[in-house]
């Protein structure tokens, strides 16, 4: 959609010696990802600093850092700031991150500026397990939650993957068609579980289908953290290959890609990242589809560039999302999911207007 | 998108090859339809013989209790089916046509989610309102977002190209719905008196609420029958639209104020169903092939089959409660249609 100026010969070339790779970013990445980093610090403070129990920025601040041991509340503070408020505002950014890179791959394998990372039935998968635990097993202990959406949402992509191959490969079009089929039989299944449910039960499912990090702790930021620091690097070396894909697949073929593997180790790094992130957040809609979008803007087409700083600029949506869920109708808060869906859907109207 | 539609025309081959065996499928399927309508009827608390539905409908009797059920409950019932799904599938196709998208369907105008808002809005300021208030917010929220999700993505030069349609339409009803979420997780009470309405019911749709709506449904139908040669010119492209001398923009016009009269009036009258809309036309190309002067009779009469078929599963499954209709769609419609899809998709 977006008109990309002639791309001037703007590059940062990374050879690390002894390794069988290189590296080549546009020279505005750097820049980007060093004020996008410092954009999160600064609402990351804020967002700390912001609820019930009042401290001032600089205990905050000092709190981060652990030189506050001689200040009289510093154990309220350890308590409000380590327990309370950076675990969920941590996740916040992980997930941000997970669903942008995620998106940014969908966009890329698929071609398609339009493409999410639930294109594959990933939400739809996690949000009929989790719907179920909830409604259903309720005493279940919250920390299955996340496996059971992650399950779903494998189930589900690989599910229509499967009955979309054919003959040695699965055709996009097959994929779109099935994957309209197969959602609509899980949305369906979801649908039933949400009307029996207890009306308890079935408010809580719908934050978690809205997607919210109230009440996230360390336990979800040490796995949502975990699968991206296996993921994220994946995709990371995988850019390159997406370029060559971007080509076109005879063009790929051409320059010795493997194409059909490419694609499909692709589609599972996606698809692995989306579903961590669900697992842990719920459905949370927007991130993997802004993000990139408003990236490519900043630092160009090149995956290499482009997937980090998605990344990053996913996190820090997320967390700005997370401070204003909590600020806007304060003391009680709206689920992020909400607020995503409220700054997200401006955001391409706009665009939509300029592109007119 | 628009290259995905066309490369799915292109690698399908068509059931009914031939053009001389159109009529008469078109007739098989009415037949079909009656067949499903009477069997529908039959069934339900108390199983009522085909002769006495014969009865009860060209020789009513009002002193017979099984005559008032199927005057007052059951034909309601079975004609709000049929008028939704027949809506809601002719919808359905003028919106893959004029977006050139495979996944598009009433949905994509913004209208289920602008009916929703409408209506939890009504009940959470209204309380417990009756089901003729639920049919006037729905159409209302559903016009509203058609017309804005129109006229955002018809705005500067191009007019209302596919593309800026869909994007309009996804981001609105992304938008719009996040309101309604936000509603119904703080008001308890409003989520639970709304959420079978929420998953598209026909329960309990008696002669007065269809006679509100229906009017507007046949108007719908009758111009998307009139409308159907420009709908298919106009999804070849617009670019071939406007050389063979026709004026997009409208069309276009026309073509959404239809889907809105549609889809509009079935979800005023049984809440926003899914499926129908986004798979009956596709079945129907696979069968058919791409002329909307067939498209749309087909999607009608099989719309119409499917939501009756789907709606006696419904009812009977797990009696006495009943399923969302919607819900049951999805259950019988979407194996029958992978297999479609893997069949008769080559490529």
């Amino acid at each position: 959609m977006a008109v990309e100026k002639p791309l001037k010969p703007t590059w940062i070339t990374l050879r690390p010696r002894g390794l069988p790779f290189s590296y080549r970013l546009d020279r505005r990445v750097p820049l980007v990802a060093l004020a996008l980093l410092a954009f999160t610090l600064a609402v990351l403070v804020v967002s700390i600093n912001f609820g019930q129990y009042n401290m001032s920025l600089l205990d905050v601040v000092e709190t981060l850092l652990g030189t506050n041991a001689d200040h009289p509340d510093a154990r309220n503070f350890n308590l409000v700031v380590h327990t309370f408020r950076l675990p969920r505002i941590l996740v916040a950014f992980l997930v941000g991150a997970a669903l942008a890179a995620s998106g940014a791959l969908m966009q890329g394998i698929t071609r398609n500026p339009l493409a999410d990372p639930y294109l594959l039935g990933v939400s739809s998968g996690a949000a009929l397990v989790a719907v179920a635990l909830i409604v259903w097993l309720r005493d279940l202990p919250i920390s299955l939650l996340p496996w059971g959406a992650f399950g779903g949402a494998l189930l589900t992509a690989g599910a229509i993957y499967l009955l979309a191959w054919k003959r040695g490969s699965s055709t996009p079009i097959r994929l779109i068609l099935i994957g309209i089929a197969v959602q609509s039989v899980i949305a369906a299944m979801t649908t039933m579980m949400l009307l029996f449910g207890d009306i308890n039960d079935v408010q809580q499912a719908y934050v978690w289908l809205t997607g919210s990090v109230y009440g996230r702790n360390w336990e979800h930021v040490h796995t949502l953290g975990g699968w991206l620091l296996v993921f994220l690097p994946v995709a990371f070396l995988l850019a390159r290959s997406l370029n060559t894909l971007n080509l076109g697949d005879e063009t790929a073929k051409g320059l010795g890609m493997r194409v059909e593997w490419q694609r499909g180790l692709l589609l599972v790094v996606s698809v692995a990242l989306a579903a961590a992130a669900v697992a842990v957040a719920g459905t949370i809609g927007f991130v993997g589809l802004v993000a990139p979008h408003v990236t490519r803007r900043l630092v160009g087409p090149s995956h290499e560039g482009l997937l980090p700083v998605s990344a990053l600029f996913g996190g820090a949506l997320l967390v700005l999302a997370d401070l204003i869920g909590r600020w806007v109708i304060a003391p009680s808060e709206l689920p992020i999911g909400i607020i995503t869906a409220m700054i997200g859907a401006p955001y391409f109207l706009y665009l939509l207007y300029r592109h007119r | 998108m628009a290259t995905q539609a066309k490369s799915i025309a292109r690698n399908t081959t068509r059931i009914l090859g031939s053009r001389a065996l159109l009529l008469p499928g078109l007739f098989v399927c009415v037949v079909l339809l009656v067949i499903s309508l009477l069997w529908s009827i039959t069934l339900g608390a108390a199983d009522i013989t085909p002769e006495v539905v014969y009865t009860a409908l060209f020789n009513f009797d009002e002193s017979s209790f099984d005559h008032l059920i199927i005057q007052t409950v059951r034909l309601p019932r079975v004609l709000a089916g049929v008028v939704v799904g027949a809506a809601l599938a002719v919808a359905g196709a003028i919106m893959q046509g004029l977006t050139r998208n495979p996944l598009a369907d009433s949905g994509i105008l913004g209208i289920n989610s602008g009916a929703a808002f409408a209506v939890v809005l009504a009940v959470f300021l209204l309380g417990n309102p009756p089901l003729s208030v639920y049919a006037l917010f729905g159409f209302i929220g559903a016009g509203a977002a058609a017309a804005l999700v129109y006229f955002l993505g018809s705005v500067g030069r191009g007019g209302a190209t596919p593309l800026k349609l869909t994007l309009a339409g996804v981001i609105l009803s992304a938008f719009i719905s996040s309101f309604t979420t936000a509603i119904l997780i703080s008001d308890q009470e409003t989520l639970d008196k709304i959420r079978f309405w929420t998953a598209g019911s026909l329960a309990g749709r008696e002669m007065p609420l269809l006679t509100q709506t229906v009017p507007y449904i046949f108007v719908g139908l009758a111009g998307a029958l009139l409308i159907s040669r420009q709908i298919t010119t106009i999804s070849l492209g617009d670019d071939v639209a406007k050389g063979l001398g026709q004026n997009t923009v409208w069309v276009k016009g026309i073509a959404a104020m239809i889907v809105v009269l549609l889809a509009g009036g079935a979800v005023a009258l049984a809440g926003p169903i899914g499926f129908v809309g986004l798979v009956v036309p596709h079945v129907v190309r696979f069968i058919v092939g791409v002329d909307y002067r067939w498209v749309i009779p087909y999607s009608a009469l099989l719309g119409a089959m499917l939501v009756t078929i789907a709606d006696v599963g419904a009812r009977i499954i797990i009696r006495p409660q009943e399923l969302p209709v919607g819900v049951m769609m999805a259950f019988v419609g979407a194996p029958f249609f992978i297999w479609l899809a893997r069949w008769k998709v080559k490529r």
